[in-house]
């Protein structure tokens, strides 16, 4: 049913409709809508689950990575420094192949402190062996959360979901949002039955030493796991479709790419901005595109590079930087063209600075002119000094 | 696809660490044993069995001989002796127990 | 696509009024994307929330810079927050006054004023001016009908029932007013 709601109010939702058996989190903004919603569904009594009260984000994870393993249907989600308090046992909850759901509400990393979004917080931990997919608007976040389920949990897959969405933009943002019913996701979803789990009766040592002897191979086996993921997102993604007619859950989208001469690549809610700017470009006779990353985890090089193949010029536009380099996106890119093709970074919207029509359309021009690995978009270089100076 | 994620109880006992011992080993004389269970109590490897007097038995496939054993028994009936070296695992026992999900 | 700036502080329901507006305007199968500035307020800080809306879903995300409408919650911020800069050509303006309200108006905007925080004592008894003001931006835009907005009010205060009656009642006076 459509319903004109917040994000963060859609997102509890959808998370509810997948019956989740147990939910801890740790309050942060601009995350913390959700877990109040689900909490407030609890009270009410609409959602049979365990909600518990933890003492940091560390313990939240630690909490739902227990109860995924001993058999109940885990949900959690967090936002920059609590996501990378996190980090520790995001990389347990993956190497334990433990299908547990994440919502991370993109926020920026102090310091500076800062509230606002991009998206240095899930890129930290991009190497955590998590699925990583980023939401363009609320409508993307809730079936990106349905329809992640049924692909963490396959019996062929069991590793962890992160559904990325921008803080405050997604999270606090209200639009229209069409809400599955309950009997079509569960008809979608089956209850999550592991082969094996933490029980009394049957005990067993969950997370155990990994000796040189066998430890390589549990990284082998995630990294084909993901590979295999690869070919998955699009069959579910057809299923989900079939099922709820909208086709969310894909790994690229591209739009009007298939002529076009200039490309812009990107993932998340600034999408849409770009969406607009390309059909303005497109009014004034100017052939341009967008290509966007959904699934960032695992990264679709093969249709990444087919889809830029005939661009003469790509702009990558990173809510990010690996300071020292450049923006996660660019690299990874940049190393599957051809060195002749004209491809730039672009770092914008860090910490919140808004990215506006005329950010997107000056990245196109800088695109078509010379060649930048990583170029800043609306820096005011009023607020920087060489020196370290007293003040 | 998926490597060694879960063991089962126990699933570690295939490692016979009784070869690790270096010089001693406890031996048990079963002439003065007052059923008192200090021994087994005090074993770090848990590989004193027994239940009644002069029946106490060493699992010599686990002990380390640090003497422990030998030290808190109040009836002196543990001596440490010369280490023997026994033999190695059968392969049989060591497929035991593997960790599932391999 | 349309573009909706609205001034209040914190505390006097800017968020609310959004929210309303995207809800009325979805009874009328319009896309719209409200938000609020993001950030930390405090009660009684400057602050805005905005809308945009159209026949099609709403893709872009940027803030509102240019807007083709602004509705005032509060006119001691009509000055201070230079409502009245930065408008469309042809933009209206929806603004609670007071008895000495003084307005700039730079770029001959089409203005809507009324004593919104009178009206709100008078019908609900505290100075919440937004939902007289959603009457009022009905009436003087033409953009959402004013049953629209009065559904809404009942869907967002069915919880609060003690209220409702005096909101609606504040929504046609507004309405009114105009």
């Amino acid at each position: 049913m459509k319903k004109f709601i917040e994000g963060s109010y859609a997102m509890a939702e959808a998370a509810k409709l997948c019956r989740p058996g147990v939910i801890a989190a740790y309050p942060i903004t601009p995350q913390t809508h959700i877990v109040e919603n689900l909490s407030q569904f609890i009270a009410d009594g609409e959602l049979d689950a365990k909600s518990v009260n933890v003492e940091s984000e560390h313990s939240a994870a630690s909490c739902v990575l227990g109860a995924q393993a001993a058999g109940a249907r885990s949900f959690t989600c967090s936002s920059s420094q609590g996501l990378i308090l996190m980090s520790e046992v995001l990389f347990c909850i993956a190497g334990m192949r433990l299908p547990v759901m994440l919502v991370c509400a993109n926020r920026a990393l102090s310091a500076p402190i800062n509230i606002w979004n991009d998206h240095q917080d899930s890129i930290a931990v991009r190497d955590a062996g998590w699925i990583q997919l980023y939401a363009e608007n609320n409508q993307e976040a809730v079936d990106l959360i349905i329809a992640s389920h049924k692909i963490a949990e396959d019996p062929k897959v069991m590793l962890p979901a992160m559904v990325c969405v921008d803080g405050f933009i997604l999270t606090h943002g209200m639009e229209v949002v069409d809400m599955p019913d309950q009997k079509d996701v569960d008809n979608f979803l089956p209850a999550y039955d592991p082969p094996y789990k933490l029980d009394v009766d049957n005990p067993m040592s969950f997370g155990l030493l990994g000796t040189p002897d066998v430890y390589q191979e549990t990284r082998y086996a995630i990294q084909k796991t993901l590979e295999d993921v690869l070919g998955m997102i699009p069959e579910v993604g057809k299923e989900f479709g079939d099922k709820f007619g909208r086709d969310s859950l894909r790994l690229v989208e591209e739009y009007k790419t298939t002529d076009a001469e200039t490309i812009l690549v990107a993932m998340g809610s600034v999408c849409g901005t770009i969406k607009d700017v390309v059909d303005r470009e497109r009014e004034k006779g100017n052939k341009v595109g967008l290509l966007k990353i959904v699934s960032y985890r695992p990264f679709p090089k093969e249709v990444v590079k087919s889809a830029l193949k005939s661009a003469k010029h790509v702009g990558i536009i990173d809510k990010d930087i690996s300071l020292g380099s450049d923006g996660a996106l660019y690299s990874e890119i940049k190393s599957l063209l051809p060195s002749d093709q004209k491809v730039s970074g672009f770092i914008a919207g860090l910490g919140g600075r808004d990215i506006k029509l005329n950010s997107v359309e000056n990245i196109i021009k800088m695109a078509r002119e010379e060649e930048n690995s990583c170029k800043f978009v609306d820096l005011n270089k009023d607020i920087l000094w060489d020196k370290f100076k007293t003040i | 696809m998926f490597s060694i994620l879960a063991a089962k109880p126990k699933s570690s006992a295939r490692n016979k660490t009784g070869s690790w011992r270096s010089t001693k080993m406890p031996r048990l004389l079963k002439k003065e044993c007052i059923n008192c269970g200090l021994c087994k109590f005090v074993c770090p490897e848990g590989c004193i069995s027994g239940s009644e007097k002069n029946q106490y038995s060493v699992d010599s496939e686990y002990c380390k001989g640090c003497g422990l054993c030998a030290y808190i028994c109040p009836k002196k009936d543990i001596e440490m002796i010369e280490n023997k070296p026994e033999k190695s695992n059968s392969s049989e026992e060591a497929e035991k127990d593997k960790g599932v999900g391999k | 696509m349309k573009e909706i700036k609205i001034f209040a502080r914190a505390g006097q329901g800017a968020i609310t009024t959004a929210a309303i507006l995207g809800e009325a305007l979805f009874y009328e199968d319009k896309f719209s994307y409200a938000f609020p500035h993001f950030g930390a307020a405090r009660m009684g800080a400057p602050m805005n929330a905005f809308l945009r809306f159209d026949q099609n879903p709403i893709r872009l995300r940027s803030q509102i810079y240019n807007p083709d409408y602004i509705i005032v919650i509060d006119p001691t911020l009509i000055e201070a927050e230079q409502c009245f800069d930065n408008l469309k050509d042809n933009s209206k303006a929806v603004v609670a006054v007071r008895e000495n309200t003084n307005i700039n108006n730079k770029q001959n905007t089409a203005i809507s004023s009324l004593p919104a925080e009178k009206i709100a004592m008078d019908i609900i008894g505290r100075p919440f001016a937004n939902t007289v003001l959603l009457g009022a931006f009905s009436k003087a835009t033409g953009e959402v009908k004013l049953d629209s907005i009065l559904k809404s009010v009942e869907v967002r205060f069915k919880s609060k029932p003690a209220i409702l009656d005096k909101n609606i009642e504040a929504v046609k006076k507004g309405y009114e007013s105009v």
